[in-house]
């Protein structure tokens, strides 16, 4: 479905992702961990081109793109085909719990207001917030805005969607509805790749887990044998350096 | 005080106010609604950082704030003469209030523009939404609703100035007083009488700040959420 390759990516001195290479394939989850600093966020805005990578290849269903010279047309098309859910939410202020979900269909793609707003109101309830479509953002709670977040994302019924630590902003009572609603998601089947530090969604949830250190890719595995016999020291000291902390 | 004073003070009402409402307050509601558009669109060239015209904005701004305004109507009206451009004076002063105006409303907007979380134009983006398109929809209409106190100062500092007029010869409030203190000679008074009237006209502008910010309060959502 995707696969990026030879990525690389600097903020002047600093080098930030090196040689990345990465297959997902459709129906994947798959969950990206590694320290802070490690480049996921990086690597995810790579993708969706909210960062220029220097170098690299993306292939996005059956064409191949050049990272480091997009064209604005496949720039706008690769986005119409994916989602994105942030660690911040970025809901839109002004707009309700609706209309952020609406925005992107009866804007970016000119659907009817109608249809649009059927679609808006499945998506908003498949998060379980239909009775909170007239709210604004600031009206709702941490999990609430990220949830409206994730519908904004489905509902424009992408092919794989990114998430950046999203729930690591909440507050520790909220992280739980969050992470029932991506794991709704992945039961239907929806390509996800999932930047987190959430391990119990790693293991159950995710069927693909990424390590990455220093701007790397130093480890990948299907998510249950990456957690019984992780190959490299570097995976088994970050995993137990986690371990300890709970 | 005597009845003489009273009957100045009487007679000369209406010829001030009839003034402010011909003049005034024209050149402040025209003047302003330029500046507006000047702002917006200095503004927004710096928010986009466009090439060639950033610093052309930048160089706008400099040159308006650094100088007075004063100055700066003497050389629209006394001093284009001399390159052949004749204005009257009030197209004249509503040039240079909407030029300088601009110029300050201009700075409220970009900052306006600047505190809209830039994770919402890239939330706009993600969703498949042109740089415009999230523009029209998302950020300016909060930075509109953010710049909406600073900017109603503006124009109430804006009524007041443009006393500065009388002197490049526009008829207005200010003018007219003198004319007749020149005649009356009771300085004080009428002095006192025109102050009280801009308060009124500054009073109202009060009253439609708050009520346009209780508009907008009532349309929920806010900038900072
Ligand atoms: N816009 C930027 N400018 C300069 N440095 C950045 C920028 N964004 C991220 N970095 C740096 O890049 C490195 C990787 O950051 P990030 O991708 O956010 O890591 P992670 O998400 O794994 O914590 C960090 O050292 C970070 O400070
Ligand atoms: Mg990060």
């Amino acid at each position: 479905m995707l696969e990026v390759a030879g990525l690389c990516k600097r903020f002047d001195s600093l080098e930030v992702l090196r040689d990345v290479s990465l297959r997902v394939e459709k129906g994947d989850v798959t969950a990206v961990i590694g320290p802070s600093g490690s480049g996921k966020t990086t690597l995810l805005r790579c993708l969706n081109f909210l960062e220029t990578a220097d170098s690299g290849t993306l292939t996005f269903g059956d064409r191949r793109y050049d990272l480091s010279r997009m064209a604005r047309r496949d720039i706008a098309a690769i986005r119409m085909q994916t989602g994105f859910v942030f660690q911040s939410f970025n809901l839109f202020a002004n707009r309700t719990a609706l209309q952020n979900v609406t925005e992107g269909l009866v804007i970016a793609r000119r659907m009817n207001r109608e249809q649009a707003r059927d679609i808006a109101m499945d998506a908003l309830r498949r998060v379980g917030l239909e009775d909170r479509a007239d709210h604004y953002p600031s009206q709702l709670s941490g999990g609430q805005q990220q949830r409206v977040a994730i519908a904004r994302a489905v509902a424009t019924d992408p092919r794989i969607i990114y998430f950046d630590e999203p729930t690591s902003a909440l507050d520790p009572e909220l992280i739980g509805e969050v992470l029932s609603v991506m794991r709704d998601l992945a039961t239907t089947g929806m390509t996800m790749l999932v930047v987190t530090h959430e391990m119990r969604f790693a293991r159950d949830v995710s069927s693909r887990v990424v390590f990455m250190e220093h701007g790397a890719i130093v480890e990948e595995n299907t998510s249950a044998e990456f957690f019984k016999n992780p190959r490299q020291a570097r995976t088994r000291a970050f995993l137990s350096s986690i371990e300890g902390k709970r | 005080m005597t009845e003489r004073l009273w009957n100045i003070l009487i007679d000369s009402f209406p010829r001030i106010l009839l003034p402010g409402l011909r003049m005034t307050l024209p050149l402040t509601v025209i003047a302003f609604a330029l500046a507006m558009v000047i702002a917006t669109v200095v503004a927004l060239i710096q928010f986009a950082h466009v090439k060639l015209l950033t610093p052309l904005a930048r160089f706008y701004i400099w040159v308006v704030r650094g100088t007075p305004l004063l100055v700066q109507l003497f050389v629209v009206f006394y001093g284009l003469p001399k390159l052949g451009v004749y204005l009257d004076a009030f197209p004249a002063a509503v040039i240079v209030f909407s030029i300088n105006e601009g110029a300050y409303c201009a700075e409220t907007m970009r900052g306006a523009l600047e505190s809209v979380p830039a994770g919402q134009l890239e939330a706009g983006y993600c969703v498949g939404m042109s740089y415009a398109q999230v523009m029209r929809r998302i950020v300016l209409p909060q930075a509109l609703r953010a710049a909406f106190p600073p900017l109603s100062n503006s124009l109430i500092s804006m009524v007041k100035d443009t006393s500065l007029a009388a002197n490049i010869t526009v008829m207005e409030m200010f003018m007219a007083t003198q004319r007749i203190v020149a005649r009356t000679y009771e300085p004080l008074a009428l002095y006192l009488e025109v102050a009280l009237i801009y308060l009124m006209f500054s009073t109202v502008l009060t009253w439609l700040q708050r009520w346009g910010e209780r508009k907008l309060a009532a349309k929920g959502g806010v900038a900072h959420a």
